[in-house]
């Protein structure tokens, strides 16, 4: 009955000192994220570099500790990403943290953010791990960054 | 504090091998008996012996069988409304005063769309209070944008109670139906339902009780508390999941319109109408849950055989205590009256600047099972200007003893060293 210990030191680093929770200057999208069923609230900033890839990524906003940490952890791994590769992970995390993906050989791209594999026994706390990832999906397809991109959506626009 | 005998009093619990989960699961702190209890043997038992011994249809019944099933059900009517004081000038109880729904969800829904749709209209005002949970707040909120009728809050005090001066000064004329919980699920407070509903009567408004945190808790007598109707749940006392009760006075529930229709719920049926079956199987339409009815019986014997005063006493003295004993943790507030002997059954708390959701996942780890969210009561959390919109709860029955609150200070322990193992 008891669930796995993701509340390990790696993790709690990301909680205690994140690297990319700042407010960005100049960012080129800004889009915000909540998950209403625990009050999370993030705001996601992306500045792109000529060649069309993440340059720089940062948050701001508050939450439990896992929205936090995996916003910080995803925050690491996108820069240099192109929105289609950052896209391709945000869902492959998404496959992670629900089960639907065990693969390590297939997980290993998703380097740190592995430390959350275990959310997939905390059905609970999906939506909490899920949230920065899905606002920058959502933020890269609204803004027609990637070939499926329908240019809709909840963007709040170019900053 | 609890005194030495108080505390030798909740040691042990001689129930725990009553109840088949808890049994099995000794590595248990199950903290969470205001959401659902752990059901005793004794309505497992129930509920199958109904499908061996007396499956059939009631209330159709023409032959042995169904006439079995059917006074079953009749029996648990009679036994429920004895348990909550519905019962006649000699003592006798009215067992055709209880209406059963699936949850205390479903019969307030029931008194919303039947007696709310038909005495409200422009102009009119339910009253409420800011402590209710969403089943007794959404039906109003409902019922009122249909009917025209305004929806007014009964707000609490710094003390966490609705003073007489906001009773007086919300329930006027204008009121026609006032709703509230008698015990918060969030705060635990009992509120003082019996002048609540005094000045609901001067004013002509009838009055309605949430009692799913207080039946399984406080011995209920629905003559003291002087409402019109009252909602509960079995399940939140170790009845089965899915069988919820409505007392109402019967007067009432006579003149109220039918809520679900269709079988078994009328006595004649023509092509244009149809006349409906007597209270309560006008508010039950098809066939009902006879063996969680049944079961939900054998659950009243069950603690009605262990005596209800003395659990009633045992929880109050393992809220006192589990109050107490988080109010001693440095790094948590508790949500609530400071005094231990206000909550009943529930205390919210937070672990100072870590999510609630943290902190339930993190006792989930010491198998420490608490409730953390928003508890169903958004309002009362908006209104107290809690952080997060959420918080921990922790709640008792009386088949806990002082061990399983002993290892949720010690699992917060654990939580505070993870958040601040290096401060």
């Amino acid at each position: 009955m008891a669930t796995t210990d993701i509340y390990n030191a790696e993790f709690m680093d990301h909680v205690a000192h994140p690297d990319y929770k700042y407010q960005m200057d100049d960012p080129t999208y800004t889009h915000e994220g909540v998950n209403p069923s625990c009050g999370d609230e993030l705001n996601f900033s992306v500045r792109m570099a000529d060649d069309g890839t993440i340059d720089e990524a940062a948050f701001t906003g508050h939450g439990c500790a896992i929205s936090q940490a995996s916003a910080d952890i995803m925050s690491d791994l996108m820069v240099g990403k192109t929105p289609e590769e950052a896209v391709r992970l945000c869902k492959l995390f998404g496959q992670m943290v629900r089960g639907e993906e065990t693969d390590d050989d297939v997980l290993e791209q998703l380097e740190d953010a592995t430390v959350l594999k275990d959310i997939a026994h905390m059905p609970a706390r999906v939506k909490c791990a899920e949230l920065a990832w899905r606002t920058l999906e959502e933020m890269l397809e609204a803004h027609g960054t990637t070939a499926g991109g329908s240019g809709t959506g909840q963007a709040s626009g170019e900053a | 504090m609890l005194t030495s005998e108080e505390l030798d009093l909740i040691t042990q619990s001689p129930y725990k091998q009553d109840f088949p989960l808890l049994a099995a699961n000794p590595g248990l702190a199950y903290l969470d008996s205001a959401a659902t209890a752990q059901r005793p043997a004794a309505v497992l038992d129930a509920q199958r012996r109904f499908y061996e011994t007396m499956n059939a249809n009631p209330l159709r019944g023409l032959y042995q069988l169904s006439v079995e099933a059917t006074a079953a059900i009749d029996a648990a009517r009679k036994h429920i409304a004895g348990f909550i004081g519905a019962v006649d000038e000699k003592g006798k109880p009215q067992g055709n005063q209880i209406v059963f729904t699936r949850n205390a969800s479903e019969s307030l829904n029931l008194v919303a769309k039947t007696l709310g749709a038909q005495v409200l209209g422009p102009g009119d005002q339910v009253v409420i209070s800011i402590m209710e949970h969403h089943s007794n707040i959404i039906p109003w909120q409902q019922v009122c944008a249909q009917t025209g009728a305004e929806l007014v809050y009964l707000r609490l005090d710094d003390r966490y109670e609705i003073t007489p001066q906001e009773i007086e000064d919300k329930i006027g004329p204008r009121a026609k139906i006032v709703s509230v919980t008698h015990v918060s699920n969030v705060l635990g407070v009992e509120n003082d339902v019996a002048a609540i509903a005094r000045r609901a009567h001067q004013m002509g408004a009838y009055m309605v009780v949430d009692g799913a945190q207080s039946v399984p808790h406080v011995k209920v007598d629905v003559r003291q508390l002087g409402c019109d109707l009252l909602a509960f749940s079995a399940h939140k006392l170790g009845g089965p999941m899915g069988i919820g009760v409505l007392w109402g006075r019967k007067d009432l529930l006579d003149a109220m319109p039918p809520f679900l229709t269709g079988g078994e719920m009328i006595d004649s049926v023509t092509e244009t109408g149809a006349v409906w079956a007597p209270v309560p199987q006008k508010f039950e339409a098809g066939t009902q849950d006879a063996a969680g009815s049944y079961a939900f019986d054998a659950d009243i014997a069950y603690l009605e055989g262990k005596g209800f005063d003395a659990l009633e006493s045992r929880e109050r003295l393992l809220a006192r205590y589990l109050c107490e004993q988080l109010q001693a943790l440095p790094f948590v507030d508790v949500i609530g009256p400071a005094e231990p002997e206000r909550h009943v059954g529930a205390v919210s708390f937070n672990v100072r600047g870590v999510h609630p959701h943290d902190v339930a996942s993190i006792l989930d780890m010491s198998q420490v099972c608490i409730r953390a969210g928003h508890h169903c009561a958004q309002p009362l959390l908006a209104y107290l200007d809690v952080e997060n919109g959420a918080t921990c709860r922790a709640s008792v029955a009386f088949y806990n003893d002082k061990s399983d609150v002993d290892r949720l200070v010690v699992a917060l322990e654990q939580v505070w060293k993870i958040f601040h193992g290096n401060d």
